[in-house]
C-alpha cells in the first residue's frame, strides 16, 4: 500500500490480494457458464446446419414432404461414366440401368437411408400416447395421495425414497424390466396359453394367461410410462402442494368430503401446472431409446401399425362385423411393435455403414426430432404462461 | 341495538361445553384442562397472545384440526348441544355443515362469485339451480353484499376487494344456514373501514348465529363480544363479561394483557 497523502483517495481500489481473487473467481464462473451456452449452441447450429436442407426445399412446398410422409428404404445411387449420380428406391433402379444402357458404371444401396421416417414418426407418437396416458394416471394418482391423504411419517417416506430411486434407475435397466415384465409375463385373454405362460387361469370362456405382451407399442409405452413415472409424481405433487392450505381447509370446513375437496378445490387449480410438467414428460419419453429397444422398436419396418392384413370381409358383412373389424383394426395399432425416432437414429449411425447419404438421413432424422422436442416445450411454456393468468389467487 | 326475544330454556342451557379438554400436536399439548362453556345468544371472543391455543380451540369445535396429522385429543370433550363432538359416531361433515367457519386471510375460491356463495351447497349435494341462485342471493344479502355484486355474480371473486372478499367469505359460510360461526381473526388482513363493516356485520347476524371470534384487537373484542375469554400458554386464565374483563378482570395476569404490560 501506498503512503498515504493529504490528496489520497481513501475509496480507491487496491489492485492486489482480494480484489484480484475476486476478478479470478468472476471470470472462471462466467467462462463455465459461456462453456455451456457455447457447447449447446454448437449441437444446434451443427443439426440445424446438416438437418435442415434434408427437411426443408427452396421452392414450394418448402418442405421435403417425401421424407415426412414416407417409410424407410432402401436407397439406390446409380453413377453412370460421367460420374453423374442418380438417387432412386428399389423399383426405380432397373429402368435407370436400363436407360443408362453402356453408360452405367457402378450402383450402390443403401440400407434405411432412403424414402422417408414416417414410421418412425408415428412409432414415437404412440408410443408418446400410451406412456403419457399410463403415467399421468399411475403418476396423479400417486401424487394426490402422497400429498392429500398419506400422513406423514416412517412409510411416507419410504415411498419418497422409492420414487427419488425409480428416477435414478439406469434406462436400460427399465428396458429389460419392460422386457421380463411386459414383454414376457404381462397378463393377456386367450384361448390357448402359450408353452412359455407363466401361469394360466382358466375362466371358463377364456383362459387368463401371464405370457407376455409381445414387442410390441403397449409394451414399451408402459416401460417409458415407468420411466417417467418419477418426473411426473414429484412436478404433481408439487403442483399440489402450490395450492393454497387455505383453500382445502375452508372446503372442508364448508362441509366437503376430502375427495370432494380435492375434485373441486385442488386439482382444478393444480391441472395446469400438471399438463405443464407432463408435457416435459413427453420430451423425455420420446427421446428415451434403451426403455423400447427390448419393449418395442424394431429396426425396420416396411408397414405402419395399422396396415395389417386382416382377413377381407365377406361382402354381405354386416355393419357389425365391419364394426368389430375396424376395432379390432384399431386396437390391433397397439399390439404392433413399430419404429422409433431415438431408435431409428441409433440405426443409421451405429449399425450401417457410413456415408454422405446415410449421415443425411441422420441429420434430417436428428432434425426432425429436435423440431418435436422443441416444439413440446414451447407448447409447455405457453400452456404455463397462459394458464397461470386464469388461475390466480 | 335492540336485543332479539330468546327464550329462557336457550340462553339457559350453554349451548358448546368445553369440559376438561387436554389437546396436543404429537407430544407437545397446546391445550391444558379447558372448562368454558358458551351460550347461544353471546358473541364470544377469545383473546391472547399468539400460541395461547385459542385458534386451535376454535379449529378443534368444528373439527378442521382433524386435518393436522398429529393433532389429536389427549383428554376431555367438547359437547354442542350435550353431543360430544369426538364420540365416534360423529360425522364431521355434518357437524361443518352446522359449524361455519371463517378463516383469518379472506380466500374466496378463483371461482366466480356465485360459485363460490354455493359451493357448501353443492357439495352437499344439491343441483336446483333456482335452490341454488336462491340460496345465494339470501346469503349475499345476509353478508351485505348483494347490492355490490348482484350483477357480476358470474365474474371472478378474487376481483373483489380484500374486505368484499372476507364478506363473500361469511356469506359462504351461512349459505349452509349453519347454527354457530367460528372466525379465526376475520379482521387481520383487512383495513380498518374493512373492518368496522365486518364488526356491523356480525353485529347484525348475532340473533341469527352464535359466534365465536378469535382476536388480537382488544377494542374489537370490547365492541362486538358479550362475553370475553383470555387464554395464556394453552390454559383459560379468565372467562367474563365482556366489560368486566376489560374494567376489572379477576386474575392480575389478564389485566397485564389487556392494559398492553404482558411481558
Amino acid at each position: 500500500m501506498k503512503s498515504k497523502t493529504d490528496h489520497a483517495n481513501p475509496f480507491a481500489g487496491d489492485s492486489t490480494g482480494i480484489q484480484k481473487r475476486e476478478t479470478a473467481a468472476r471470470w472462471a464462473l462466467r467462462a463455465g457458464s459461456y462453456l455451456v451456452v457455447l457447447t449447446t449452441a454448437a449441437i444446434m447450429l451443427h443439426i440445424f446446419v446438416k438437418g435442415a436442407p434434408v427437411v426443408f426445399r427452396s421452392e414450394w412446398p418448402f418442405v421435403n414432404t417425401q421424407f415426412l410422409t414416407e417409410l424407410p428404404s432402401q436407397l439406390h445411387v446409380i453413377e453412370d461414366k460421367q460420374g453423374r449420380r442418380y438417387e432412386t428406391g428399389v423399383n426405380g433402379a432397373d429402368a435407370i440401368k436400363k436407360e443408362l444402357g453402356e453408360n452405367y458404371r457402378s450402383e450402390k444401396t443403401i440400407a434405411y437411408s432412403g424414402g422417408g421416417i414416417l414410421g418412425p414418426i408415428v412409432g414415437t407418437a404412440l408410443l408418446v400416447i400410451v406412456s403419457v396416458s399410463v403415467a399421468l394416471f399411475l403418476g396423479v394418482a400417486c401424487a394426490i395421495y402422497l400429498s392429500e391423504y398419506a400422513k406423514h411419517g416412517k412409510f411416507l417416506e419410504l415411498i419418497r425414497l422409492a420414487i427419488l430411486n425409480l428416477a435414478g434407475v439406469p434406462s436400460v435397466v427399465f428396458g429389460l424390466f419392460g422386457l421380463g415384465a411386459f414383454v414376457l409375463t404381462a397378463p393377456v385373454f386367450v384361448d390357448v396359453p402359450a408353452d412359455r405362460s407363466v401361469l394360466a387361469i382358466p375362466l371358463g370362456f377364456t383362459t387368463l394367461s401371464f405370457e407376455g405382451w409381445d414387442t410390441c407399442v403397449l409394451s414399451g409405452g408402459f416401460t417409458l410410462a415407468f420411466v417417467i413415472l418419477p418426473v411426473i409424481i414429484t412436478a404433481s405433487e408439487q403442483c399440489l402442494q402450490a395450492v393454497p392450505q387455505g383453500f382445502r381447509e375452508t372446503s372442508m370446513a364448508l362441509g366437503a368430503t376430502r375427495w370432494q375437496t380435492i375434485r373441486y378445490s385442488v386439482l382444478p387449480f393444480a391441472t395446469p401446472g400438471i399438463l405443464t410438467s407432463s408435457i416435459l414428460g413427453i420430451a423425455r419419453a420420446a427421446g428415451e431409446t434403451a426403455p423400447i429397444m427390448f419393449t418395442a422398436a424394431l429396426a425396420f419396418k416396411d408397414k405402419l401399425p395399422w396396415q395389417k392384413d386382416l382377413p377381407p370381409l365377406p361382402a354381405d358383412a354386416s355393419v357389425f362385423a365391419q364394426w368389430e373389424q375396424s376395432l379390432q383394426r384399431f386396437l390391433g395399432i397397439f399390439t404392433e411393435s413399430v419404429q422409433a425416432l431415438p431408435y431409428h437414429i441409433y440405426t443409421l449411425a451405429a449399425k450401417i455403414p457410413q456415408n454422405e447419404y446415410s449421415e443425411r438421413a441422420q441429420y434430417g432424422s436428428v432434425f426432425v426430432f429436435l423440431v418435436l422436442v422443441a416444439a413440446l416445450a414451447t407448447v409447455s411454456i405457453w400452456m404455463r404462461i397462459h394458464l397461470r393468468k386464469k388461475y390466480r389467487w | 341495538m335492540p336485543s332479539a326475544p330468546v327464550p329462557a330454556s336457550v340462553s339457559a342451557e350453554p349451548l358448546i361445553q368445553v369440559e376438561k379438554f387436554n389437546y396436543a400436536y404429537g407430544d407437545h399439548q397446546v391445550l391444558f384442562d379447558l372448562d368454558l362453556n358458551m351460550r347461544s345468544t353471546d358473541v364470544t371472543a377469545l383473546i391472547g397472545p399468539s400460541g395461547c391455543g385459542k385458534s386451535t380451540l376454535l379449529r378443534a369445535i368444528n373439527r378442521i384440526n382433524d386435518l393436522v396429522d398429529s393433532a389429536r385429543v389427549v383428554s376431555g370433550r367438547i359437547r354442542v348441544d350435550g353431543v360430544d363432538l369426538y364420540a365416534p359416531e360423529v360425522d364431521v361433515i355434518s357437524l361443518r355443515r352446522n359449524v361455519g367457519m371463517v378463516f383469518q386471510k379472506y380466500n374466496p375460491f378463483p371461482r366466480s362469485i356465485f360459485e363460490n356463495a354455493v359451493y357448501g351447497l353443492r357439495v352437499a349435494g344439491i343441483k336446483n339451480r333456482h335452490d341454488l341462485e336462491e340460496a345465494a342471493e339470501r346469503s349475499l344479502r345476509s353478508a351485505a353484499l348483494w347490492d355490490e355484486v348482484k350483477d357480476r355474480l358470474h365474474e371472478m371473486a378474487t376481483g373483489l376487494s380484500g374486505g368484499q372478499q372476507q364478506r363473500l367469505c361469511i356469506a359462504r359460510a351461512i349459505a349452509l344456514r349453519p347454527r354457530i360461526l367460528l372466525m379465526d381473526e376475520p379482521c387481520a388482513a383487512l383495513d380498518p373501514i374493512a373492518t368496522a363493516r365486518i364488526e356491523e356485520l356480525i353485529l347484525q347476524l348475532r340473533h341469527e348465529y352464535t359466534f365465536i371470534i378469535v382476536t388480537h384487537n382488544m377494542e374489537q373484542a370490547r365492541r362486538i363480544a358479550d362475553r370475553t375469554a383470555f387464554f395464556y400458554k394453552g390454559r383459560l386464565v379468565e372467562e367474563q363479561d365482556t366489560m368486566k374483563l376489560f374494567t376489572a378482570p379477576d386474575d392480575p395476569l389478564t389485566e397485564s394483557y389487556v392494559t398492553g404490560r404482558l411481558t
